[in-house]
């Protein structure tokens, strides 16, 4: 298991049900705010991702781990379900159809994959030219892939996932970043259909409501296949 | 899931595209091809729509650094809107405007909903080769993307989040899609002025939720005219404030 920040959790802060066999815990890691986190999920392994405090947007991507040219498809997602929230029963697919993860439990209600990420340059669009400067998830993402040993590069960054983030869209097209639904021990758990590469950004945006202008720590649990 | 929704009753028959002068070129692009070109800054491109029910699906690249491109998430939350129609821009990943839209007939373009695919078109409308079919075999979008992706060096890596041109999926309250059957006219059309040196890929297989029964790809008129890039008085620009900073942005590398 690689993993990008020390380890500091233990079993005993997973919120939630305690219905998976502590013997099969494999990782337990918490990721502070503004923290980038890469790793891997075996086919069949449970994963799951706490909202310690609530309101904490996890920009969240996944790579076929043989094959990383396959990736997840934000607008396959969509398509392939009929609608733009993710939450449990939800298949997220790569951009080559296939099923990469199941979620199969979401104590948050929903969540968004049309948002993207932040960046310097979008930053400098969405706010003001002087908020290039701060601290992004796609800085998060880019210093992840440099560390990591496959060669993957902005090239390798499409549409992600955005855990916990609450972008309504209305029925005449509006879109918004809203207050986010989430709260404090939320989580989300995916069982994954392939071998994974997880590539998360703790987000550090502090210019809208997608971290209630306050990012926190999150949480990384994975469990072995039972 | 996914429903047919009927469409606006009070539109005219049939829009009719303005005449650019002088045209720099004009293409026929075949029902159900794909297409890529070269659009520098300052070079316009209509699409019109031949016949009721195109789609043209679109991706969007720096032509000098392809590595730059249309975002989609970035172009949404810029507009605050989930569709393009005339007053949008369309954004790179890099915070600059590859196209605006400066004209629309038909006021929705659909940004989320991705290609068609292989095995869909296959289930939906069975198996066609090119041996029995010739050049009247079904293609799909992500194939057809691909392709045209690989003769500039580019490949699955690059293949993101697609604009569909002339088509309408609205989302209700809880997040489900709904195609708008009969949303493009025959004769609906889109203007496109580019404001980067852009290499564009267009294919024109059906939409991936049309309900059509039958694989029924449109045919659609691309014409080409020197329009210049965007005036320092412009609708695009004008739209929001974010647009303002996203165009000067795109200015300062020219």
């Amino acid at each position: 298991m690689r993993t990008e920040s020390p380890s500091q959790g233990t079993s005993a802060r997973a919120a939630g049900r305690a219905d998976l066999d502590p013997q099969l815990l494999v990782l337990d890691e918490i990721v502070a705010a503004g923290e980038p986190w890469l790793g891997n999920v075996a086919q069949g392994q449970i994963l799951r991702i706490v909202d310690l405090e609530g309101n904490q947007a996890v920009d969240t991507l996944f790579f076929n781990a043989q094959h990383t040219e396959e990736r997840y498809s934000a607008v396959d997602t969509i398509r392939a379900q009929g609608n733009i929230y993710l939450t449990t029963g939800t298949v997220l697919r790569s951009s080559l159809g296939a099923a990469m993860l199941t979620i199969i439990e979401d104590t948050c209600g929903r969540h968004d994959t049309l948002g993207g990420a932040c960046s310097a340059e979008s930053n400098t669009v969405r706010y003001a030219l002087e908020k290039r400067f701060m601290h992004s998830c796609r800085d998060n993402f880019l210093r992840a892939l440099a560390r990591h040993d496959q060669e993957l590069s902005k090239r390798d960054l499409p549409s992600n996932i955005n855990f916990f983030m609450n972008v309504p869209v209305t029925d005449a097209g509006g879109l918004e970043f809203a207050d986010g639904i989430s709260g404090p021990g939320r989580y989300v758990q995916l069982r994954a259909e392939m071998d994974v590469l997880v590539l998360i950004s703790n987000c550090p945006q502090l210019n809208n409501p997608c971290n209630a202008y306050n990012p926190t720590p999150i949480q990384i649990l994975i469990w072995a296949a039972g | 899931m996914t429903g047919a929704v009927g469409e606006l009753a009070n539109r005219e028959a049939r829009p009719r595209a303005p005449e650019p002068s002088p045209l720099l070129w004009q293409e026929h692009l075949t029902a159900g091809e794909h297409w890529s070109g070269i659009l520098r800054r300052g070079t316009s491109l209509q699409l019109v729509a031949l016949e009721a029910g195109a789609n043209v699906a679109a991706l969007l690249y720096n032509f000098e650094s392809p590595l730059e491109r249309y975002n989609m998430a970035d172009t949404l939350k810029a507009q605050h809107t989930a569709f393009l129609t005339r007053g949008c821009v369309c954004y790179s990943d890099m915070g600059r405007v590859l196209c605006s839209v400066t004209a629309d007939s038909c006021g929705w373009h659909d940004t989320i909903c991705g290609l068609s695919d292989a095995a869909q078109v296959e289930r939906r409308f069975g198996r066609t080769r090119f041996q029995e079919q010739r050049n009247a075999w079904f293609h799909n979008g992500r194939d057809s993307m691909l392709g045209e992706l690989g003769k500039y060096g580019l490949g699955k890596r690059d293949l993101v989040a697609n604009i569909n041109f002339f088509s309408r999926v609205t989302v209700n309250a809880d997040g489900a899609l709904a195609f708008h059957d009969g949303h493009c006219r025959a004769g609906d059309f889109v203007e496109l002025r580019f404001e980067m040196h852009t290499l564009l890929v267009l294919a024109t297989c059906p939409h991936p939720l049309d309900p059509t029964p039958r694989y029924q790809p449109r045919p659609v008129q691309l014409r080409a005219w020197r329009s210049g890039p965007a005036p320092q008085q412009d609708a695009c620009r004008e739209r929001c404030s974010e647009n303002a900073r996203g165009l000067r942005n795109t200015e300062m590398i020219f």
